[in-house]
């Protein structure tokens, strides 16, 4: 990614550096419309998401009364009903939550491991080094969703498997992206007088190392979040995530597939909400990872 | 790279390391599926089953043996060609993935030879026009595209071409035994389409990258002032150069785009290895989904390969240091 991003780089005023490296990062980031926009999309569908349930007409798993499956938009229910004569609308309000939690909850632990992993390798160099980085290499032969549905083929569809399932298979991208980063870090003049001064490793790793390699590190969670959701949603609608009869956006594209011509409203909205999700979470992605790159190049020019 | 082993030195130790991925992912996949904590007999047969017939399917899965001579059982009958024997219809696994793979190959050919061509295409001219509204439009369109997740593209195309809107194309495929899937033409339409739009804007972004970078280069520079036109710099002596990266990045796409595949092979129920696995998950088939998920992770290596050997071949100064 960092390539693609490497020659159209945010431009960094030089009074920016001297500011903390965050602050400067969210405001060359803001300055492009993409993360605006990006982000303007991703909260209101993290807003759909997590306070829709309280504006739903009906409870999710409820028929609605003399409506029958698949019946088009009315009074009654507004965008209609779903395979089994729920509300659909209502369904929607309720079904955002499982998508956004499961991935995040993912991508969280995807980040955990594969920082740990990346900073371990760069800071030990040799042999560690070349073991971790080329076990990570192993683990991206499979694409995420066939490691997951290997597991799920022995343990069934369970959310805790497919969590970690997607953020196992998230961590060796995120390791090779912390490793990148560090490895510079770790020669610098400031590690070496940790190391000196008999700071143990493990301040060292998280005090030293971390903050000096978060700005990637952001740009990498954000695109991390966005590809899960596609993988986790995808995974939920070929039936291993959430089962029925819960409301979650990849099953209820699921379940209401064969009604496409009668009834498209219930396939419809999630589908929407999913893309809008993906391309609202990979803009602000983009928009994050051109400013810190304007920000190395600023560094490396002075 | 050590010099003077040549071209093919280096591809016996792509293969080689290759081979190693190959293994390790073996043991991944055989740990995930056969040796995990929990009899596979039972959750395979649920709760109600009886001793007997746990006992039967116990010995075909061969987990009344050690944990070793399972895996060596599993990994010495790839090496004879005999993956098993499908738990869901009893016939050797070989047989069921070899007619599905046809399918699977097919699409992945069709839409590789469409969406390779499109996107180096597609990024060279971004590139050529740089910060033009040709150049603008293909990076909004490319960057929303490639977080779009593949079914979600699918069924859009669906609900477009075969459902909702127009009912121009169809939107499953109905199979009958012995065809190929060159008798579907029509069929393949929106699945091949799906895959173009996975594959395209991750082409085109690196393909236009790299040329932004060789554009700016001294050669490229140097053939302008020989007076060479525009086109032909373009063309003859940034484009091969740029192909290299573009090739590395395709080729890890085209093997995500494994992963895309079973997505849509389910959306279409195209007969492929995609549907294939999902359908063996469902019914706890472990041997196929253990044969598939091998076969992925194959694939996934050779492509890498293919792709070392194709950046050697376009870049001429790579060639020439290890020619």
């Amino acid at each position: 990614m960092s390539e693609i991003a490497s020659i159209d780089a945010v431009e960094i005023a030089p009074e920016d550096r001297r500011r903390s490296p965050w602050r400067v990062l969210v405001s060359a980031a803001w300055r492009q419309h993409r993360t605006k926009i990006g982000l303007g999309i991703t909260l209101l569908l993290v807003g759909t998401a997590v306070f829709g349930r309280l504006v739903a007409p009906y409870p999710p798993d409820q028929g609605v009364e003399n409506q029958l499956p698949f019946a088009p938009p009315s009074s009654d229910a507004l965008l209609g009903t779903d395979d089994l004569g729920r509300d659909v609308l209502s369904r929607f309000l309720y079904g955002g939550l499982s998508v956004l939690l499961l991935s995040g909850l993912a991508t969280a632990l995807g980040m955990v491991l594969g920082v740990s992993i990346g900073l371990v390798a760069a800071y030990s160099r040799g042999k560690l080094d070349d073991l971790l980085m080329r076990t990570m290499d192993v683990f991206l032969s499979l694409p995420q969703i066939v490691f997951a549905l290997v597991l799920a083929a022995t343990v069934g569809p369970k959310l805790w498997l497919l969590v970690l399932a997607v953020g196992f298979t998230t961590m060796p991208r995120v390791a090779r992206v912390a490793r990148g980063a560090a490895v510079e870090v770790v020669e610098r003049d400031f590690v070496r007088a940790a190391e000196a001064i008999g700071i143990p490793r493990r301040r060292i790793l998280l005090s030293e190392l971390l903050p000096n390699v978060s700005s990637p590190l952001i740009v990498e969670a954000t695109l991390r979040m966005s590809f899960n959701v596609a993988v986790v949603a995808g995974l939920s609608f070929l039936g291993f995530g959430l089962q029925p009869p819960a409301a979650d956006w990849g099953l209820m594209i699921n379940e209401n597939q064969n009604g496409l011509t009668l009834q498209p409203w219930p396939v419809l909205l999630p589908v929407i909400a999913i893309a809008l999700l993906t391309i609202g979470t990979s803009l602000v992605g983009d928009g994050l990872s051109r400013a810190a790159i304007g920000i190395e190049r600023g560094r490396g020019g002075e | 790279m050590s010099p003077g082993r040549g071209l093919t030195g280096f591809i016996v130790r792509r293969l080689l390391l290759g081979l190693v991925t190959l293994w390790i992912t073996s043991v991944v996949i055989f740990a995930a599926t056969q040796a995990l904590p929990g009899d596979a007999a039972r959750s395979i047969l649920g709760r109600s089953a009886t001793p007997e017939s746990l006992a039967d399917l116990r010995a075909r899965l061969g987990l009344d043996k050690s944990v070793l001579t399972q895996y060596w059982e599993w990994i010495s009958g790839i090496f004879t060609g005999d993956l098993g024997t499908s738990l869901a219809n009893s016939l050797p696994v070989t047989e069921v993935i070899g007619e599905r793979l046809v399918y699977t190959f097919f699409l992945m050919l069709i839409a590789g030879a469409i969406s390779i061509p499109l996107g180096i295409a597609l990024g060279a001219i971004s590139a050529r026009r740089r910060d033009s509204a040709f150049d603008q439009a293909t990076s909004v369109a490319t960057l929303g595209l490639a977080a779009l997740p593949e079914f979600v593209v699918a069924i859009t195309l669906a609900v477009i071409f075969s459902t909702t809107v127009f009912h121009v194309l169809p939107s499953v495929i109905v199979t009958e035994p012995g065809s190929r899937p060159w008798d579907y033409p029509r069929e393949l339409v929106l699945p091949v389409i799906t895959l173009i739009i996975a594959v395209v804007p991750y082409t085109a972004r690196i393909m236009r990258a790299s040329t932004v970078e060789i554009l700016e280069s001294d050669f490229v520079e140097m053939a302008r002032l020989k007076g060479l036109p525009e086109r032909r710099v373009l063309w003859r002596h940034a484009v091969p150069n740029a192909l290299a990266p573009t090739f590395q990045i395709t080729a890890l796409n085209l093997a995500y785009l494994a992963g895309g595949i079973v997505v849509v092979e389910a959306v279409f129920n195209y007969p492929g290895i995609g549907l294939l696995l999902v359908d063996s998950v469902r019914a706890r088939d472990m041997p196929t989904v253990q044969a598939i998920a091998l076969l992925i992770a194959a694939l996934y290596v050779v492509l890498n390969l293919l792709a070392d050997v194709a950046t050697i071949l376009v870049s001429p100064r790579l060639r020439t240091s290890l020619g």
